[in-house]
């Protein structure tokens, strides 16, 4: 049960009496919240007790009589502070004219109800008044959300990079200082380790903007008839040196002329997230099965390997932000944790989705849908 | 004898960088790079003092560390040196007695650390000059 507020102000007692009768066991229900909605009141007689009852009984919604014994129903709109639009105000009077409606809306009243009103009218034109405040309180809530969503992403992501800074750092003061002695040689590890966390920062600022991009729909989508089959190639053909040197097998199975329509480089940053996964995170010796799948109104892209395999748990967390499954088998491999999150919400622009089946130390199968 | 350092992080720069700096201090040093290869050092190891960053194999099993030392031997001061105060806004000290009722850390310093600085905690808890 939700409760708003309605603050009545009118200078006779039986327009008073006769708003509270129709309001009092009024209860309402919006299609969108599941709460009913009723209402409890307060009453002012005039200008100023409604001045006052406004901060006291701090109303959501203000009926406001035009003519007041001390002063308008506008001086009183003017002389509360409202800048957080927290109060809805319904200007009601005698003297429907157009010209008072206008100004009333113009000092920031939301509706207007011409007197006489039926008890109907005046539910009809709170309800609509509540309606109104509670969508608006619902946006400013999301957008509250919002905020502190990307802010925590922000802290991550300054965490996420202060760590390689503070490694290569740390080897730069050891260098400079010759800790461990005169000879250039013994320093050759920790060079090779700053130029990996140096690597390593490249790529997650790299998946960052390219993330950024797809999740700001700031960058043009180019949705065009690409031929799928020369991606998959290029893109295999780019992980093939990393296969080779672990003695990874790499199969395909596709048709050879499959034509999609897409964004080409969405395209190119789900197969290279894929198969730079299957190879990274195999077994030596393993093998990554690729194929792509072509029905009537949707595309598979399979992806399965040999390698560590996730649990239930990892699985789980696999898809959000900055998750990198840590592990004794995972320490030594490289990413942004960016990667699969971008593949969901690139997956998710064609209305598809990426799934995954994992048996730890078996393999992982990853499957990107997309409908076409 | 040499004091004896138990170094523990998940971030195998840190480790390296720390683990020289203090083998030249002097020290002897065992590391491990998560919570759990702690724990079944310490008793193997034995040490004197042991650091540990606060996000291991968990958000907080730097904690959880400090927590087993004390049980297996309340006399090894433990300094949690971490990286997420800062940024995530997780504020906490060990500086009052009543946070070193639920923290079992003695100390708790923030990345980036400067060695002197980890040093000088060291030598206050190890009693040493």
């Amino acid at each position: 049960m939700l409760t708003l507020k309605v603050l009545i102000v009118d200078d006779e007692p039986g327009m008073r009496q006769s708003i509270q009768r129709a309001l009092v066991n009024y209860k309402m229900k919006l299609q969108d919240i599941e709460e009913e909605i009723r209402f409890e009141m307060s009453v002012a007689e005039n200008g100023e007790q409604a001045l006052t009852q406004i901060a006291e009984f701090k109303p959501d919604i203000l009926l406001l009589d035009y003519k007041l014994p001390d002063m308008t129903g506008l001086d009183v709109l003017e002389q509360f502070d409202n800048k957080d639009e927290q109060i809805l105000t319904i200007m009601v009077t005698a003297y429907a004219s157009l010209d008072t409606a206008v100004s009333a809306i113009k000092s920031g009243a939301f509706d207007f109800l011409a007197k006489p009103f039926t008890p109907n009218e005046l539910r009809s034109t709170i309800s609509k008044a509540a309606r109104n405040l509670i969508h608006s309180r619902e946006i400013k809530k999301l957008q509250a959300e919002k905020r502190q969503v990307r802010f925590q992403f922000i802290s991550v992501l300054g965490h996420e990079l202060k760590s390689p800074l503070g490694a290569v750092e740390g080897y730069l003061n050891m260098i400079k200082e010759r800790t461990i002695g005169i000879e250039l040689e013994k320093y050759d590890n920790m060079v090779d380790r700053c130029l990996i966390r140096t690597d390593q920062m490249r790529k997650l600022i790299g998946d960052l903007l390219e993330m950024t991009k797809i999740e700001s729909g700031q960058r043009q989508r180019d949705l065009q008839e690409i031929n799928l089959s020369e991606l998959v190639k290029t893109s295999i053909e780019s992980i093939q040196p990393d296969a080779d040197r672990r003695n990874i097998t790499i199969s395909l199975v596709m048709d050879s002329h499959l034509n999609i329509i897409a964004d080409k480089s969405e395209i190119e940053i789900i197969l290279n997230n894929l198969f730079s996964n299957a190879v990274k995170y195999n077994r030596d010796n393993g093998n990554v099965d690729i194929s792509i799948k072509s029905f009537d109104h949707e595309l598979q892209i399979i992806v399965s390997d040999t390698g560590i395999g996730l649990s239930e748990d990892d699985i789980h967390a696999l898809f959000r932000d900055f998750v990198r499954i840590k592990n004794q088998k995972t320490k030594d491999i490289l990413g942004s944790g960016l990667g699969l999150s971008t593949v969901k919400k690139i997956a998710n622009l064609y209305n598809g989705d990426i799934i995954v089946k994992s048996t730890p130390d078996i393999g992982s199968i990853f499957t990107v849908k997309l409908i076409k | 004898m040499n004091k004896k350092i138990l170094l523990v992080d998940d971030d195998i720069d840190f480790l390296n960088q720390i683990e020289i700096h203090l083998k030249n201090s002097g020290f002897d040093v065992a590391v491990s790079e998560s919570e759990k290869d702690a724990e079944k050092l310490l008793p193997i190891f034995n040490p004197d003092l042991v650091i540990t960053d606060l996000m291991i194999d968990n958000f907080d099993a730097g904690f959880l560390l400090a927590y087993k030392v004390k049980k297996f031997n309340p006399q090894i001061p433990v300094i949690i040196v971490t990286g997420v105060t800062h940024e995530l806004g997780f504020k906490f000290y060990a500086g009052t007695q009543e946070e070193r009722q639920w923290i079992k850390a003695d100390a708790i310093l923030n990345k980036p650390i400067r060695y002197e600085q980890l040093l000088k905690e060291i030598y206050t808890h190890l009693h040493l000059d």
